[in-house]
Protein backbone atom coordinates (compact mmCIF):
# COMPACT_ATOMS: atom_id res chain seq x y z
CA UNK A 1 0.00 0.00 0.00
CA UNK A 2 1.09 3.90 -0.63
CA UNK A 3 1.69 5.24 2.76
CA UNK A 4 -0.09 8.74 2.76
CA UNK A 5 2.52 10.32 4.72
CA UNK A 6 3.16 13.17 1.98
CA UNK A 7 5.04 15.41 4.14
CA UNK A 8 5.26 18.03 1.31
CA UNK A 9 7.52 20.77 2.04
CA UNK A 10 7.46 24.31 0.55
CA UNK A 11 9.58 24.74 -2.70
CA UNK A 12 10.14 27.67 -4.61
CA UNK A 13 9.92 27.85 -8.69
CA UNK A 14 13.88 28.77 -8.12
CA UNK A 15 14.62 26.01 -6.46
CA UNK A 16 12.98 23.36 -8.22
CA UNK A 17 14.74 25.28 -11.04
CA UNK A 18 18.23 24.72 -9.51
CA UNK A 19 17.87 20.99 -8.47
CA UNK A 20 16.89 19.89 -11.88
CA UNK A 21 19.63 21.66 -13.65
CA UNK A 22 22.04 20.21 -11.23
CA UNK A 23 20.61 16.87 -11.44
CA UNK A 24 20.76 17.55 -15.59
CA UNK A 25 24.50 19.02 -15.64
CA UNK A 26 25.98 16.18 -13.61
CA UNK A 27 24.25 13.09 -15.78
CA UNK A 28 26.53 12.16 -18.11
CA UNK A 29 25.18 8.68 -19.13
CA UNK A 30 21.61 8.53 -17.71
CA UNK A 31 20.30 10.92 -15.37
CA UNK A 32 18.50 8.63 -12.99
CA UNK A 33 21.18 8.23 -10.06
CA UNK A 34 21.96 11.79 -9.71
CA UNK A 35 17.97 12.41 -9.45
CA UNK A 36 17.90 10.56 -6.67
CA UNK A 37 20.88 12.08 -5.27
CA UNK A 38 19.19 15.47 -5.28
CA UNK A 39 15.66 14.90 -4.46
CA UNK A 40 16.65 11.74 -1.97
CA UNK A 41 19.29 12.41 -0.26
CA UNK A 42 20.66 16.46 -0.68
CA UNK A 43 17.14 18.21 -0.89
CA UNK A 44 14.67 15.66 1.67
CA UNK A 45 12.10 16.46 -0.43
CA UNK A 46 11.18 12.96 -1.35
CA UNK A 47 11.59 9.95 0.86
CA UNK A 48 12.90 6.67 -1.01
CA UNK A 49 9.82 5.22 -1.06
CA UNK A 50 8.10 8.14 -2.51
CA UNK A 51 11.01 8.10 -5.43
CA UNK A 52 10.84 4.78 -6.16
CA UNK A 53 6.68 5.35 -7.11
CA UNK A 54 7.83 8.41 -9.24
CA UNK A 55 10.08 6.98 -10.90
CA UNK A 56 8.08 3.62 -12.04
CA UNK A 57 5.58 6.02 -12.95
CA UNK A 58 7.77 7.44 -15.14
CA UNK A 59 9.29 4.64 -16.80
CA UNK A 60 5.78 3.13 -17.48
CA UNK A 61 4.53 6.53 -19.40
CA UNK A 62 5.82 7.37 -22.94
CA UNK A 63 8.40 9.60 -22.95
CA UNK A 64 12.16 9.91 -21.55
CA UNK A 65 11.93 9.03 -17.72
CA UNK A 66 13.87 11.02 -15.45
CA UNK A 67 11.39 14.31 -17.66
CA UNK A 68 8.19 12.35 -16.67
CA UNK A 69 9.79 12.09 -13.24
CA UNK A 70 10.68 16.02 -13.40
CA UNK A 71 7.02 17.35 -14.17
CA UNK A 72 5.35 15.06 -11.72
CA UNK A 73 7.45 16.20 -8.74
CA UNK A 74 7.52 19.89 -10.07
CA UNK A 75 4.05 19.69 -10.60
CA UNK A 76 3.36 17.99 -7.09
CA UNK A 77 5.33 21.19 -5.33
CA UNK A 78 4.65 24.01 -7.29
CA UNK A 79 1.96 23.77 -9.40
CA UNK A 80 1.93 24.32 -13.50
CA UNK A 81 4.46 27.39 -12.84
CA UNK A 82 6.95 24.98 -11.08
CA UNK A 83 6.13 22.52 -13.43
CA UNK A 84 7.94 24.58 -16.25
CA UNK A 85 10.57 25.61 -13.84
CA UNK A 86 11.84 22.28 -13.15
CA UNK A 87 11.54 21.79 -17.38
CA UNK A 88 13.61 24.88 -18.52
CA UNK A 89 16.32 23.55 -15.97
CA UNK A 90 16.13 19.83 -17.03
CA UNK A 91 16.06 20.37 -20.77
CA UNK A 92 17.76 24.07 -21.48
CA UNK A 93 21.18 23.29 -20.23
CA UNK A 94 21.88 19.83 -22.26
CA UNK A 95 19.59 21.68 -25.33
CA UNK A 96 21.84 24.83 -25.61
CA UNK A 97 25.09 21.99 -25.28
CA UNK A 98 23.62 19.30 -27.51
CA UNK A 99 23.32 22.67 -29.95
CA UNK A 100 27.06 23.71 -28.93
CA UNK A 101 28.18 20.42 -30.11
CA UNK A 102 26.12 20.43 -33.32
CA UNK A 103 27.89 23.45 -34.42
CA UNK A 104 31.80 21.78 -33.71
CA UNK A 105 30.08 19.10 -35.42
CA UNK A 106 28.87 21.02 -38.65
CA UNK A 107 32.66 22.91 -38.50
CA UNK A 108 34.86 19.81 -37.45
CA UNK A 109 32.64 16.51 -38.30
CA UNK A 110 34.20 16.08 -41.24
CA UNK A 111 38.30 15.93 -39.96
CA UNK A 112 39.78 12.37 -40.35
CA UNK A 113 40.38 12.31 -36.36
CA UNK A 114 37.14 13.44 -35.78
CA UNK A 115 35.49 11.19 -37.96
CA UNK A 116 38.14 7.96 -36.21
CA UNK A 117 37.15 9.11 -32.93
CA UNK A 118 33.04 9.18 -33.68
CA UNK A 119 33.14 6.06 -35.64
CA UNK A 120 34.92 4.46 -32.59
CA UNK A 121 32.66 5.78 -29.94
CA UNK A 122 29.42 4.80 -31.77
CA UNK A 123 30.73 0.99 -31.63
CA UNK A 124 30.57 2.04 -27.76
CA UNK A 125 27.53 3.21 -28.28
CA UNK A 126 25.68 0.39 -29.95
CA UNK A 127 27.19 -2.02 -27.09
CA UNK A 128 25.25 0.43 -24.31
CA UNK A 129 22.23 -0.83 -26.41
CA UNK A 130 22.61 -3.75 -26.28
CA UNK A 131 23.51 -4.04 -22.32
CA UNK A 132 20.87 -2.57 -21.79
CA UNK A 133 18.77 -5.29 -23.71
CA UNK A 134 20.22 -7.88 -21.71
CA UNK A 135 19.51 -5.84 -18.35
CA UNK A 136 15.98 -5.53 -19.40
CA UNK A 137 15.37 -8.85 -20.25
CA UNK A 138 16.94 -10.26 -16.71
CA UNK A 139 13.84 -9.25 -15.22
CA UNK A 140 11.04 -10.33 -17.82
CA UNK A 141 8.05 -12.31 -16.32
CA UNK A 142 8.82 -15.90 -16.65
CA UNK A 143 7.07 -18.12 -19.77
CA UNK A 144 7.21 -17.90 -23.66
CA UNK A 145 5.15 -14.88 -24.11
CA UNK A 146 6.88 -12.14 -23.54
CA UNK A 147 9.96 -12.94 -25.29
CA UNK A 148 7.39 -14.26 -28.53
CA UNK A 149 6.19 -10.41 -28.16
CA UNK A 150 9.52 -8.99 -27.82
CA UNK A 151 10.94 -10.98 -30.77
CA UNK A 152 7.75 -9.99 -33.14
CA UNK A 153 8.70 -6.18 -31.94
CA UNK A 154 11.90 -6.39 -32.71
CA UNK A 155 11.49 -8.56 -36.69
CA UNK A 156 8.72 -6.00 -37.22
CA UNK A 157 10.60 -2.39 -36.52
CA UNK A 158 14.19 -4.12 -36.68
CA UNK A 159 14.08 -6.19 -39.65
CA UNK A 160 10.82 -5.32 -41.63
CA UNK A 161 11.27 -1.58 -41.07
CA UNK A 162 7.59 -1.51 -40.56
CA UNK A 163 6.24 2.10 -39.13
CA UNK A 164 6.22 2.17 -35.32
CA UNK A 165 2.80 2.95 -34.71
CA UNK A 166 1.65 0.13 -36.72
CA UNK A 167 4.06 -2.24 -35.04
CA UNK A 168 2.64 -1.24 -31.19
CA UNK A 169 -0.82 -0.62 -32.59
CA UNK A 170 -0.77 -4.76 -33.33
CA UNK A 171 1.06 -5.65 -30.57
CA UNK A 172 0.39 -3.71 -27.65
CA UNK A 173 -3.09 -4.86 -26.98
CA UNK A 174 -2.55 -8.36 -27.41
CA UNK A 175 0.74 -7.85 -24.81
CA UNK A 176 -1.69 -6.13 -22.23
CA UNK A 177 -4.58 -8.00 -22.24
CA UNK A 178 -2.33 -11.45 -21.98
CA UNK A 179 -0.41 -9.67 -18.92
CA UNK A 180 -4.40 -8.50 -17.28
CA UNK A 181 -5.09 -12.06 -17.74
CA UNK A 182 -2.32 -13.19 -15.81
CA UNK A 183 -2.67 -10.96 -12.93
CA UNK A 184 -5.90 -12.78 -12.18
CA UNK B 1 17.80 20.78 -52.95
CA UNK B 2 14.40 19.62 -51.28
CA UNK B 3 12.37 21.72 -48.91
CA UNK B 4 12.36 20.16 -45.65
CA UNK B 5 8.98 19.65 -44.59
CA UNK B 6 9.27 20.90 -40.57
CA UNK B 7 5.44 20.49 -39.73
CA UNK B 8 5.60 16.95 -40.87
CA UNK B 9 8.59 16.60 -38.89
CA UNK B 10 7.02 17.99 -36.05
CA UNK B 11 3.90 15.60 -36.65
CA UNK B 12 5.83 12.65 -36.63
CA UNK B 13 8.12 13.34 -33.60
CA UNK B 14 4.72 14.14 -31.96
CA UNK B 15 3.31 10.86 -32.74
CA UNK B 16 6.33 8.90 -32.00
CA UNK B 17 6.89 10.68 -28.62
CA UNK B 18 3.60 8.95 -27.20
CA UNK B 19 5.11 5.84 -27.94
CA UNK B 20 8.19 5.77 -26.25
CA UNK B 21 7.17 3.68 -23.43
CA UNK B 22 10.60 2.29 -21.68
CA UNK B 23 11.94 6.02 -23.14
CA UNK B 24 13.90 7.32 -25.94
CA UNK B 25 15.70 3.67 -27.41
CA UNK B 26 12.34 2.68 -28.04
CA UNK B 27 11.61 5.04 -31.31
CA UNK B 28 15.35 5.25 -32.36
CA UNK B 29 14.60 3.04 -35.22
CA UNK B 30 11.10 4.36 -36.48
CA UNK B 31 13.61 7.95 -36.62
CA UNK B 32 15.81 6.01 -37.91
CA UNK B 33 13.52 4.77 -40.71
CA UNK B 34 11.68 8.13 -41.13
CA UNK B 35 14.77 10.66 -41.37
CA UNK B 36 17.09 7.74 -42.89
CA UNK B 37 14.91 5.87 -44.95
CA UNK B 38 12.10 7.51 -45.86
CA UNK B 39 12.86 11.28 -46.01
CA UNK B 40 16.61 10.91 -46.55
CA UNK B 41 17.38 13.75 -44.46
CA UNK B 42 20.51 12.08 -43.37
CA UNK B 43 22.80 9.54 -44.31
CA UNK B 44 23.60 6.20 -42.49
CA UNK B 45 26.32 7.64 -41.07
CA UNK B 46 25.63 10.79 -40.37
CA UNK B 47 22.46 9.54 -37.64
CA UNK B 48 25.12 7.03 -36.25
CA UNK B 49 27.71 10.11 -35.24
CA UNK B 50 24.56 12.28 -34.38
CA UNK B 51 23.25 9.74 -32.23
CA UNK B 52 26.66 9.39 -30.55
CA UNK B 53 27.69 12.52 -30.07
CA UNK B 54 23.80 13.31 -27.81
CA UNK B 55 24.99 10.15 -25.72
CA UNK B 56 28.34 11.77 -24.30
CA UNK B 57 26.65 15.13 -24.23
CA UNK B 58 25.11 15.69 -20.20
CA UNK B 59 21.28 15.22 -19.67
CA UNK B 60 18.85 13.08 -20.76
CA UNK B 61 19.52 10.23 -23.40
CA UNK B 62 17.04 11.80 -25.42
CA UNK B 63 18.55 15.41 -26.88
CA UNK B 64 19.85 12.93 -30.13
CA UNK B 65 16.60 14.51 -31.74
CA UNK B 66 17.53 18.00 -30.67
CA UNK B 67 20.46 17.71 -32.11
CA UNK B 68 19.15 15.85 -35.13
CA UNK B 69 16.76 19.16 -35.65
CA UNK B 70 19.44 21.34 -35.52
CA UNK B 71 21.68 19.61 -38.21
CA UNK B 72 18.46 19.67 -40.43
CA UNK B 73 17.22 23.07 -40.05
CA UNK B 74 19.16 25.45 -36.95
CA UNK B 75 16.40 26.50 -34.00
CA UNK B 76 13.90 26.03 -36.27
CA UNK B 77 14.76 22.21 -36.28
CA UNK B 78 15.32 22.15 -32.52
CA UNK B 79 11.75 22.70 -32.11
CA UNK B 80 10.17 21.06 -34.20
CA UNK B 81 11.94 18.02 -32.56
CA UNK B 82 12.16 19.01 -29.43
CA UNK B 83 8.96 20.24 -28.35
CA UNK B 84 7.12 17.12 -29.11
CA UNK B 85 9.26 15.92 -26.38
CA UNK B 86 7.61 17.60 -23.64
CA UNK B 87 3.75 16.95 -24.77
CA UNK B 88 3.42 13.32 -23.55
CA UNK B 89 5.04 14.57 -20.38
CA UNK B 90 3.03 17.54 -19.28
CA UNK B 91 -0.07 16.11 -20.51
CA UNK B 92 -0.56 11.77 -20.19
CA UNK B 93 1.74 11.76 -17.38
CA UNK B 94 -0.01 14.52 -15.23
CA UNK B 95 -3.28 12.68 -15.89
CA UNK B 96 -1.69 9.35 -14.85
CA UNK B 97 0.16 10.14 -11.93
CA UNK B 98 -3.09 12.04 -10.90
CA UNK B 99 -4.90 8.93 -11.13
CA UNK B 100 -2.14 6.97 -9.79
CA UNK B 101 -2.57 8.84 -6.54
CA UNK B 102 -6.15 7.98 -6.16
CA UNK B 103 -6.21 4.56 -7.38
CA UNK B 104 -2.12 3.26 -5.98
CA UNK B 105 -2.79 -0.74 -6.91
CA UNK B 106 -4.86 -0.98 -10.25
CA UNK B 107 -4.81 -4.09 -12.21
CA UNK B 108 -4.72 -2.16 -15.31
CA UNK B 109 -1.57 -0.29 -14.67
CA UNK B 110 0.21 -2.96 -13.67
CA UNK B 111 -1.33 -4.72 -16.52
CA UNK B 112 -0.06 -2.18 -18.59
CA UNK B 113 3.87 -2.48 -17.51
CA UNK B 114 4.00 -5.90 -17.28
CA UNK B 115 2.36 -6.67 -21.08
CA UNK B 116 4.10 -3.46 -22.63
CA UNK B 117 8.22 -4.11 -21.32
CA UNK B 118 8.77 -7.05 -23.37
CA UNK B 119 7.94 -5.09 -26.67
CA UNK B 120 10.38 -2.46 -25.12
CA UNK B 121 12.97 -4.77 -24.70
CA UNK B 122 12.81 -5.77 -28.42
CA UNK B 123 12.43 -1.64 -29.46
CA UNK B 124 15.88 -1.38 -27.94
CA UNK B 125 17.41 -4.84 -29.54
CA UNK B 126 16.36 -3.22 -32.94
CA UNK B 127 18.36 0.03 -32.41
CA UNK B 128 21.83 -1.81 -31.25
CA UNK B 129 21.68 -3.57 -34.66
CA UNK B 130 20.45 -0.75 -36.37
CA UNK B 131 23.41 1.45 -34.82
CA UNK B 132 26.09 -1.14 -35.21
CA UNK B 133 24.99 -2.13 -38.46
CA UNK B 134 25.52 1.82 -39.82
CA UNK B 135 28.93 2.36 -37.99
CA UNK B 136 30.97 -1.06 -38.13
CA UNK B 137 32.59 -2.44 -40.87
CA UNK B 138 34.21 -4.99 -40.18
CA UNK B 139 35.29 -7.18 -37.14
CA UNK B 140 37.17 -4.04 -35.31
CA UNK B 141 34.00 -2.49 -34.97
CA UNK B 142 31.99 -5.64 -33.57
CA UNK B 143 35.11 -6.20 -31.44
CA UNK B 144 34.61 -2.68 -29.92
CA UNK B 145 31.05 -3.21 -29.49
CA UNK B 146 31.41 -6.77 -27.92
CA UNK B 147 33.86 -5.56 -25.10
CA UNK B 148 31.69 -2.72 -24.15
CA UNK B 149 28.81 -5.03 -23.19
CA UNK B 150 31.03 -7.05 -21.36
CA UNK B 151 32.46 -4.50 -19.50
CA UNK B 152 29.26 -2.67 -18.75
CA UNK B 153 27.44 -5.66 -17.36
CA UNK B 154 30.42 -6.72 -15.06
CA UNK B 155 31.79 -3.60 -14.31
CA UNK B 156 30.13 -0.21 -12.28
CA UNK B 157 32.06 2.25 -14.20
CA UNK B 158 30.56 5.69 -15.95
CA UNK B 159 29.75 4.80 -19.54
CA UNK B 160 31.88 8.03 -20.35
CA UNK B 161 35.02 6.23 -19.75
CA UNK B 162 34.00 3.72 -22.17
CA UNK B 163 33.16 6.32 -24.45
CA UNK B 164 36.37 7.63 -24.18
CA UNK B 165 38.48 4.27 -24.89
CA UNK B 166 36.24 3.98 -27.64
CA UNK B 167 37.28 7.11 -28.97
CA UNK B 168 41.18 6.37 -27.96
CA UNK B 169 40.39 2.95 -30.28
CA UNK B 170 39.79 5.35 -33.10
CA UNK B 171 42.03 7.67 -32.92
CA UNK B 172 44.66 5.32 -32.89
CA UNK B 173 43.21 4.10 -35.98
CA UNK B 174 42.14 0.97 -34.86
CA UNK B 175 38.82 1.05 -35.99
Amino acid sequence: MKQTESHKPKVSRLELFLAFSRISLSSFGGAIFWARRELVERQRWLTEREFVDVFTLGQLLPGPNVLNLTVIVCHRFAGWTGAGAGIAGFLGWPCLMVVGMGVLYQHYGALPQVQQALTGMSSVAAGLLFATVIKLAMVLPRGWRPWLFGALAFVGVGVMRWPLLWVIGALAPGAVFAAWKELE
Amino acid sequence: MERLDLGGLFLHFLVLWFLAIGGPSAIFPDIHRYVVEAQHLLTNKQFAEIYTLAQVAPGPNAMYVTLIGWHLAGWKGVAATTIPLLVPATTLTLLVSHLNERYPNARIGRAVRRGLMPITIGLVLASATILMRAVNHDWRGYLITLLTVVVVLRKPWNPLWVFAGGALAGILGFV
